[in-house]
C-alpha cells in the first residue's frame, strides 16, 4: 500500500526538493517559535527573563513556575493556582462532550433512518444553529439559565455547551448515517431489535470515525471557550480559560512571565493530548462521513 | 389452502403508486419467485411482506393469520438481503445469533443453533471472523445462516445472488434449491434474472411497473404468456415477436409476416382457434420461441404442426450445446435454436421448421394474448 503510493508520488529533482523542504522548514520554525519560547521561559527563574533575551535556553533549569502556576499562583483574590479551575474545566467538558455526542448520534440516527414528516426542516434548523454567533445568545441564555436555577454553576455551563454543540454533532452524525446502509437497520429490525437496541448494537459500534471527529471537535471548542465561561460562571465554577486570564491579569506585584507561560501551556495541554492521541482518526473520520462506500 | 396470501395489496410512496392491487398466494413449502425488470417494485413487495414497509391497502396473511400490521420481528419470517447486511462489528457467530439474543434465547441454546446452522452451510471454520474478512460467497452463506437459524415460517430473499460472480451464482442457486428441498420452508424470492426464476420457482409472479402481469407455474409462464411483456421477458434468448397479417382464403388461414411485399413470408396456419379467426385481415403479433424454430432433424414430429420455411441465415452463433442462427423474417431479426452440429452456414439458405403448436399470438395494440 505505502510502497505503491510512494511509487505514484510525483518525481522531483534534487533542487526542487531542496526548495520545498527549505520552505517547509522555515514555516515550521515560524510556527514552532512561540511554543519554544513558552516552554523555554516557563523553565527559567523570573530574573533570567527580566534580564532580557527570551530566546536563550535557561541557565538554571527549574519547574518552580510550573508548580506555582498549578497550585499556588494568585488567581483573582485566591492563591490557589490553576488546579481547581482545571478540575472545573474537566467537570464541564467531559459531560458536555459526552451528552452532545450521544444526542447528536441519536439525532443523526432518527434523521436518517426514522424519517418523519418535517424531519428535513428540523435538520435545517439545527444546522442554522451552527452559524449563530455566540455573542447574540448570551443574554437570553443567561436568562434561561437563571430560570433553570443553573446560573453560575458548572451544570449550567454543561447545559449551555451541550445545547450549542448539538447543531454540529447532529450534522456530523447525520451525514455519517446518511451513508450508513439502511439494510443493516432493516436486518436488525427483522432480528427483533427495537429502536434503542438497533442504535446501541448496530449503529454506534460502527460509528468509530465519526465519534472521534465529534469528540475532538467538541472537546477543543468547549475546553477553549472563554465567552460562555466568562459570562456564566461564578468565582468557584470558572473554567481554566477564565482562570488563566485572571492569572495573567492579577495586578499584585510583578508580572511573573514564567508562571504565565507555564499556565498557558497547562491550559492547552488537554486539547494537545486529544489531538495527538486521535489526530489520525480525525483526518480519516472527516473523510469517512463525506465519501460514500 | 394457501399459506402466504396477499390480497389486493397497494403501496404508494407519497402520491406515487409503486404497487397496484396485487394478489398472490403460495402454498406451504412453495417457492414463489417475484421477477421483473429493475424498478418494478419487487423489493418493495418483499419489504411489505417483511413488514419493513407499511402498506396502503390490502392484507397479508401467513398461515391464516393477518400479519399486515405486525412488526417485522413478530411475523415469524427471516430475510436475506441483497447486500447481505451482515453486522460489520460482530463475528459470524455473533451475526447468526443476534436475532436469538434479541429474543432472549439462552446462551447454550444459541450456541447449539449456531453450530447446527454452520454445519449445514459449511461455515463452521468462519465463526470467529468478521464479515470484512470473508469472500462474497462466504458472506452469502453467513447471510443465509442468519436467516436459517431462526427456523421461520417464511424465508424472504432479495436478489441474494446478484453480487456473486457467474460461476458462484450457479452453484449457490443449486444450493438454495437443495436447501429448500431439504427444509421445505416456504420461500419468497426476488430476482430480475428470469433463468433464476425458472430454475427455482414452484410459482412465478411477473411484475411490471407495480402491476402483477402473470402469476403461475414456471411452465405456464413460459409456454402460455398472458401478454407480450411476459413473453418477451421470460426466456433467453427472448421469444421472437413478429408483426404479421392474418388472411383467410378458401378455408386456408395464412399469416403474412412483414409489410414489404417482396420480403414477405407467408405461413400456413393449420389449426386456428376461433379467437384468432376474428383477426381476419388484421394485424397480429406472432410469437415463437427460438427452440420452436429449429432445423428439421431436431424438430419433434409427434403431433406437432410443423411448417417449413426457407430462410437466409445471416449469422451463426455456436454456443456449444446449441447453435443459434439469426435470420430475417419479413424484415425483422429472428433467432432460431438449432442442434449443435446443424449444417447451416452464414449467407446460405436453409429450411427451418416452425413448430406452430408452440406459437402464440398477441393483439398489437392491447399486447394481450389472442391465442
Ligand atoms: N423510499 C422510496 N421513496 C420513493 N420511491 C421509492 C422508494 N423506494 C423505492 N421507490 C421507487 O419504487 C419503485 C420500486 O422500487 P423497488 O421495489 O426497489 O424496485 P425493484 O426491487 O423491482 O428494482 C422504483 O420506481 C423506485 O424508484
Ligand atoms: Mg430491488
Amino acid at each position: 500500500m505505502s510502497s505503491s503510493q510512494s511509487q505514484q508520488a510525483v518525481k522531483m529533482g534534487f533542487a526542487t526538493r531542496l526548495l520545498v523542504y527549505g520552505i517547509l522548514l522555515i514555516v515550521a520554525i515560524f510556527y514552532l517559535l512561540p511554543l519554544y519560547i513558552m516552554i523555554v521561559n516557563s523553565l527559567k527563574p523570573l530574573v533570567e527573563i527580566q534580564q532580557g533575551n527570551m530566546l536563550s535556553l535557561p541557565h538554571e533549569w527549574t519547574v518552580a513556575a510550573w508548580s506555582s502556576a498549578w497550585s499556588t499562583a494568585q488567581i483573582g483574590v485566591e492563591p490557589t493556582g490553576l488546579k481547581p479551575y482545571f478540575l472545573n474545566s474537566l467537570l464541564m467538558v467531559v459531560p458536555a462532550v459526552f451528552i452532545a455526542t450521544m444526542l447528536g448520534a441519536l439525532n443523526g440516527y432518527v434523521l436518517t433512518k426514522w424519517r418523519f414528516r418535517g424531519s428535513e426542516i428540523i435538520f435545517a434548523m439545527m444546522l442554522l444553529s451552527c452559524f449563530i454567533p455566540f455573542q447574540i445568545v448570551i443574554i437570553p441564555s443567561a436568562r434561561l439559565l437563571g430560570l433553570a436555577g443553573l446560573s453560575g454553576t458548572i451544570a449550567g455551563l454543561v447545559a449551555i455547551h451541550t445545547v450549542y454543540g448539538l447543531g454540529f454533532t447532529t450534522l456530523f452524525f447525520r451525514n455519517f448515517y446518511e451513508a450508513f446502509p439502511t439494510e443493516l437497520v432493516r436486518a436488525a429490525q427483522m432480528d427483533g431489535a427495537r429502536f434503542f437496541q438497533t442504535f446501541w448494537r448496530i449503529l454506534l459500534p460502527n460509528s468509530g470515525p465519526i465519534i472521534v471527529v465529534t469528540v475532538i471537535w467538541q472537546f477543543t471548542n468547549i475546553w477553549n471557550d472563554f465567552l460562555f465561561g466568562a459570562s456564566f460562571s461564578d468565582a468557584d465554577s470558572q473554567p481554566m480559560t477564565v482562570a488563566l486570564n485572571n492569572l495573567v491579569n492579577s495586578s499584585t506585584g510583578v508580572k511573573e512571565y514564567n508562571v504565565h507561560f507555564a499556565g498557558a501551556i497547562l491550559a492547552a495541554l488537554p486539547t494537545l493530548l486529544v489531538y495527538i492521541l486521535s489526530g489520525r482518526y480525525f483526518v480519516r473520520g472527516l473523510m469517512a462521513g463525506s465519501v460514500k462506500g | 389452502m394457501s399459506f402466504l396470501n396477499i390480497q389486493n395489496l397497494s403501496k404508494n410512496y407519497g402520491t406515487v403508486p409503486v404497487l397496484k392491487n396485487i394478489s398472490l398466494e403460495i402454498e406451504e413449502g412453495g417457492f414463489l419467485v417475484l421477477v421483473g425488470p429493475s424498478g418494478c417494485g419487487k423489493s418493495t413487495l418483499l419489504n411489505t411482506i417483511a413488514g419493513l414497509e407499511a402498506i396502503n391497502e390490502g392484507t397479508i396473511t401467513i398461515s391464516a393469520k393477518d400479519v399486515s400490521q405486525l412488526h417485522p420481528s413478530e411475523r415469524d419470517i427471516a430475510m436475506v438481503f441483497q447486500s447481505y447486511a451482515l453486522y460489520p462489528n460482530m463475528t459470524v457467530a455473533g451475526n447468526i445469533s443476534f436475532g436469538m439474543e434479541m429474543r432472549g434465547v439462552p446462551r447454550d441454546e444459541r450456541d447449539r443453533s449456531v453450530k447446527q446452522v454452520s454445519d449445514l452451510l459449511q461455515i463452521g471454520h468462519l465463526l470467529n471472523r468478521k464479515p470484512g474478512q470473508l469472500s462474497g460467497g462466504q458472506r452469502q452463506r453467513v447471510a443465509m445462516g442468519r436467516a436459517l437459524v431462526r427456523k421461520p415460517q417464511v424465508f424472504l430473499f432479495d436478489e441474494p445472488l446478484s453480487n456473486l460472480d457467474a460461476k458462484l451464482r450457479v452453484d449457490m442457486r443449486t444450493e438454495i434449491k437443495r436447501l429448500h428441498q431439504r427444509l421445505k420452508t416456504t420461500i419468497v424470492y426476488v430476482t430480475h434474472d428470469q433463468v433464476e426464476a425458472m430454475t427455482l420457482a414452484t410459482k412465478i409472479a411477473v411484475l411490471k411497473d407495480g402491476v402483477l402481469q402473470q402469476f403461475g407455474s414456471p411452465a405456464e409462464i413460459y409456454n402460455d404468456p398472458i401478454n407480450m411483456f411476459v413473453a418477451d421477458f421470460m426466456g433467453s434468448p427472448a421469444m421472437n415477436l413478429l408483426k404479421g397479417k392474418m388472411s383467410v382464403t378458401g378455408g386456408k388461414t395464412q399469416l403474412m409476416l412483414g409489410q414489404n411485399e417482396e420480403r414477405c413470408v407467408s405461413i400456413d396456419l393449420k389449426q386456428t382457434s376461433a379467437a384468432l379467426k376474428i383477426y381476419k385481415d388484421k394485424d397480429v403479433i406472432f410469437g415463437i420461441r427460438p427452440e420452436a424454430l429449429t432445423d428439421f432433424a431436431s424438430a419433434s414430429y409427434n403431433g406437432a404442426s410443423i411448417v417449413k420455411v426457407n430462410c437466409l441465415i445471416e449469422v451463426v452463433e455456436p454456443a456449444g450445446s446449441d447453435t443459434f442462427a439469426i435470420t430475417k423474417l419479413g424484415g425483422k431479426e429472428v433467432v432460431a435454436r438449432l442442434r449443435a452440429d446443424a449444417n447451416v452456414q452464414a449467407g446460405q439458405y436453409s429450411d427451418l421448421a416452425f413448430n406452430l403448436d408452440k406459437a402464440v399470438f398477441f393483439d398489437p395494440t392491447s399486447q394481450l394474448r389472442i391465442a
